[in-house]
């Protein structure tokens, strides 16, 4: 039998009108923004099933357009997301495709930032505002952010995995989940740390400054309301 | 955790001699870790979204995103106004504040998913009209939420409360649900009472299929709510008479589930039956759209 918190029950606190095709878009997109780093020239979102088929009629484009923006899902702004966009020089394009074998309700963000690099991010909107990202720049990961989540790329040398865990001992923080995907042997390798406790700037620092480390995203999770 | 069934809910709430709200707050406050007051000013802060999601489109006619519906709210709003109601002022207003947290919805402004964005419009209508009527306290609307949360848990975790799983009667059948327990214990009914009414909410709704036109959370969904609304309101005094449910809570929220299950997938959330298959549904999802 299922757990569930009295706010899953009573609740998200949302915008509407649909909680898997404009919440969960919201959260998706923030979640992209985050790990792309910001400074964004350009955003293609690679709609795929019912995304692609009914994106219009929920507002999910204004959605997805409001989480680059960092909107939250219950930020009455959202309905407003293109002209903010548009305010804030960031243009985008909506592109129905099929990306295969997926959840019904996935987008793939392919963002374009000033300096001319490209990141790529896949996630799908699980259900109830929930969502599952599942593809970062090409490396398979599993994370839906729901506790505080570190996402690293490193060298793939030993001792880094270890580094990193020290800095949350310190601290008295917990990892929950943990997985390391090694994407060249010896080259490069991407961890996603999952906390029971949220990370403070004073953590992710700490995490930035160990040497074998060539890039550090972290994702709080979005509280209610705030 | 919190219980499993109805029946653990009444023993429990005997055995610490406590409400549904009350042993709703404690269970969540020690799953979660934060103390009750953190817990039930968070729910606060729920109510008070639902509060102006209920009182916008009241006011002025709200649109949907899409076009399809809106100024309903408004109309029952006005319409209240001439005093020559049949059901009287404090049903179509408890009409129209459910289909203004519809439409507001619809219009892509706030709302609580209660315990879904399509059925977000019951339980605040309900919990709001009873506490006008009733001259509660915003503490006690607090309090009704609670009591209709710690439902939705039971039925959450023995049946669903998605349409796409269980048609309409699992989203709008279980807001009403879980409304009307609300209704019972603020207006001073025993745990065995909520349950009865929770019970009798979702007989009189059973098999209700989810079938939105063009897939939006518009058509019918909106005027369900409405309906859920009355029924959440009606079915409270019916217990409170001493009415009991015959079949009770537990038997009932699994008789749903079975019923859900065996909807076939055209009654679930998918446009492809109901009013949805229908010659206007078809059209008015092209004029949505397109091709």
């Amino acid at each position: 039998m299922k757990n569930y918190s009295i706010f899953d029950i009573m609740g998200p606190i949302m915008v509407g009108p649909s909680s898997s095709h404009t919440a969960g878009a919201a959260r998706l997109a923030k979640t992209a923004r985050i790990i792309s780093g910001g400074n964004i020239e350009k955003v293609k979102f690679l709609l795929h099933g019912s995304f692609a088929k009914t994106y219009k009629g929920h507002g999910t484009d204004k959605a997805l357009v409001a989480g680059i923006l960092l909107l939250d899902p219950w930020d009455e702004r959202l309905k407003n997301s293109f002209e903010l966009a548009k305010e804030e020089g960031i243009s985008f394009e909506f592109i129905e495709t099929d990306l295969g074998n997926v959840h019904p309700n996935t987008v793939k963000f392919m963002i374009i930032k000033k300096d001319g690099s490209t990141s790529e991010i896949t996630g799908s909107s699980i259900g109830g505002g929930n969502i599952l990202i599942f593809d970062i720049n090409g490396t398979s990961v599993e994370f839906t952010g729901n506790n505080p989540t570190i996402i690293t790329k490193h060298k793939d040398v030993p001792g880094v995995i270890w580094q990193i865990t020290k800095v949350l001992f310190e601290k008295n923080i917990n990892i929950a989940n943990m997985k390391v995907y090694q994407k060249k042997k010896g080259i490069e390798a991407t961890m996603v740390i999952e906390t029971d406790a949220p990370l403070s700037n004073e953590v992710i620092q700490a995490i930035k400054s160990i040497s074998l480390i060539d890039d550090v995203k972290i994702i709080n999770p979005m509280t209610e309301g705030e | 955790m919190f219980v499993n069934s109805g029946k653990e809910l009444i023993n429990i709430c005997k055995e610490k001699k406590i409400t549904i709200w009350q042993y709703t707050l404690q269970s969540e406050s020690k799953d979660s870790g934060l103390n009750e007051k953190d817990v039930f000013e968070r729910m606060r802060n729920s109510f008070k979204v639902m509060e102006a999601s209920a009182e916008e489109a009241l006011h002025k006619e709200v649109k949907s995103y899409s076009g399809l519906i809106g100024g309903n709210a408004f109309k029952l709003n006005k319409y209240v106004q001439n005093k020559k109601t049949l059901t009287g002022e404090f049903m179509v207003k408890a009409m129209a504040r459910a289909l203004s947290c519809s439409e507001v919805n619809a219009a892509m402004g706030r709302i609580v998913a209660a315990p879904t964005a399509g059925s977000c419009g019951i339980v605040p209508a309900t919990i709001i009209s009873a506490g006008e009527k009733l001259n509660l306290s915003e503490d006690d609307m607090v309090k009704g939420l609670l009591t209709a949360t710690g439902i939705g848990m039971i039925i959450a975790k023995n049946a669903t409360v998605s349409g796409a799983e269980g048609g309409c009667q699992a989203e709008c059948g279980s807001a009403a649900a879980m409304a009307s327990a609300a209704v019972v214990e603020m207006m001073g009914g025993c745990v065995s009472q909520a349950l009865d009414a929770a019970a009798i909410v979702i007989k009189n709704i059973l098999g209700l299929v989810c079938d939105p036109v063009a897939g939006l959370v518009e058509i019918p969904c909106a005027k369900r709510n409405a309906s859920g609304t009355v029924s959440a309101l009606t079915t409270a005094d019916m217990v409170l008479s001493g009415v009991h449910s015959y079949i009770p809570f537990d038997d009932v929220v699994s008789a749903m589930y079975e019923v859900g299950k065996s909807l076939p997938c055209s009654l679930r959330e998918t446009a492809l039956g109901g009013v949805a298959a229908t010659p206007t549904g078809a059209a008015l999802q092209k004029q949505v759209f397109g091709e």
